[in-house]
């Protein structure tokens, strides 16, 4: 089973200010990041018009399906994926087993700068996801509904 | 397993809706879809076969308001029912907060019924997770339908724990939110016990 995912404010800024440089040094449209169940992390870029959440979930969709086609010739799993179309590509890597990272890019950049410039951002994240796990195993690091009542429950469902 | 954003400060939960091949997975997120407010929803994606069956799954993201300053939202999943995209329906249970079983009443489904459950129970087992464990609710949909099984029987056979239970007739939307509600409370209970 994976570890409860869990966010805060300070590991955020440093994944947005990681994502948003990689987004400028690899002249990329988009970057973001999804954690392997589908759940959107992190968007940086011309996200305006574009659905982060369903492109989250068919992201998580494609690595789990991919990861299946892996194991069944004996591989851990594919680390990169890369999707090319007419204008936009899609590059995918998967950070430290548990989060992918999403580099969405057109004529003005190219794969080679975009796989350079990915792997030096997912040292970095790594080392951001390492230590937001540790934090998240610290014990009295509860749940913020711990102290929820059934009312509350019950009120959100009272239309 | 669910995802809470102090920063965003939202908590995001995954749903599956299991079940048989054509018991009405698919028809229950279209019910919601259809009948849920704009701004509560996302875009319904359908990864389908060119004759409408649930080739990977459905996806459908719902916000369902705040709680203690924290807004809810919770994915919606299907599994393709048939029995052959068994690879595909254990990839879906992956960090799954809660599960949803739809059956088909019709008595001729009955054998469908019962192998789809053990199929949920041991695929749930291969991710680390247990049936009786998790927060886990029953949708007896096709009520409607002259050839359904009396829900005695039906609940002996795919209910002997005694998981909350609900009567459907999803494509009238009878019994949807009752379900959906059900399933959602149980998985912030457990959010709330903090395990």
């Amino acid at each position: 089973m994976q570890p409860q995912m869990v966010m805060y404010d300070e590991e955020f800024q440093q994944i947005s200010a990681v994502c948003e440089r990689l987004a400028r040094e690899a002249n990329a449209k988009i970057v973001f990041l999804v954690d392997k169940n589908g759940q959107l992390i992190a968007s940086v870029g011309a996200t305006e018009n574009l659905d982060t959440t369903s492109l989250a979930s068919l992201t998580a969709g494609n690595i789990a399906a991919t990861g299946g086609l892996a194991k069944l010739i004996g591989e851990k799993e594919f680390s990169i994926l890369f999707h090319e179309g007419e204008k936009d590509n899609l590059h995918i890597s998967i950070i430290g087993g548990r989060v992918i990272l999403v580099v969405i890019f057109d004529s003005r950049s190219s794969l080679g700068l975009v796989r350079l410039r990915v792997k030096k951002a997912s040292d970095e994240l790594n080392k951001i996801f390492d230590g937001l796990m540790k934090k998240v195993q610290v014990p009295g690091a509860g749940s913020p509904f711990a102290e929820i009542t059934d009312d509350d429950i019950d009120n959100l469902f009272s239309e | 397993m669910s995802f809470i954003n102090y920063s965003s400060r939202e908590i995001n939960c995954k749903i599956v809706y299991y079940g048989p091949g054509l018991c009405g997975k698919t028809t229950n997120l279209q019910y919601i879809y259809a009948n849920t407010n704009q701004q509560a929803k996302g875009k319904m994606i359908s990864l389908a076969t060119e004759t409408e069956r649930t080739l990977f799954f459905d996806f459908l993201p719902l916000s369902l308001g705040e709680i203690r300053g924290f807004k809810t939202r919770f994915h919606l999943y299907t599994v393709p029912g048939q029995v052959f995209y068994d690879a595909s329906r254990k990839l879906i249970l992956k960090g799954v907060d809660g599960v949803v079983f739809v059956a088909d009443s019709q008595i001729e489904r009955t054998e469908a019924n019962v192998e789809s459950v053990e199929n949920l129970r041991t695929n749930l087992g291969e991710q680390g997770y247990d049936l009786d464990k998790i927060p886990y609710v029953i949708q007896y949909n096709k009520r409607d339908l002259p050839n359904a099984a009396p829900l005695d029987e039906l609940q002996n056979l795919l209910n002997p724990k005694g998981v909350p239970h609900f009567e459907a007739v999803a494509p009238k939307g009878e019994g949807v939110y009752e379900t959906l509600k059900a399933i959602a409370k149980l998985i912030l209970t457990e959010l709330k016990k903090g395990t």
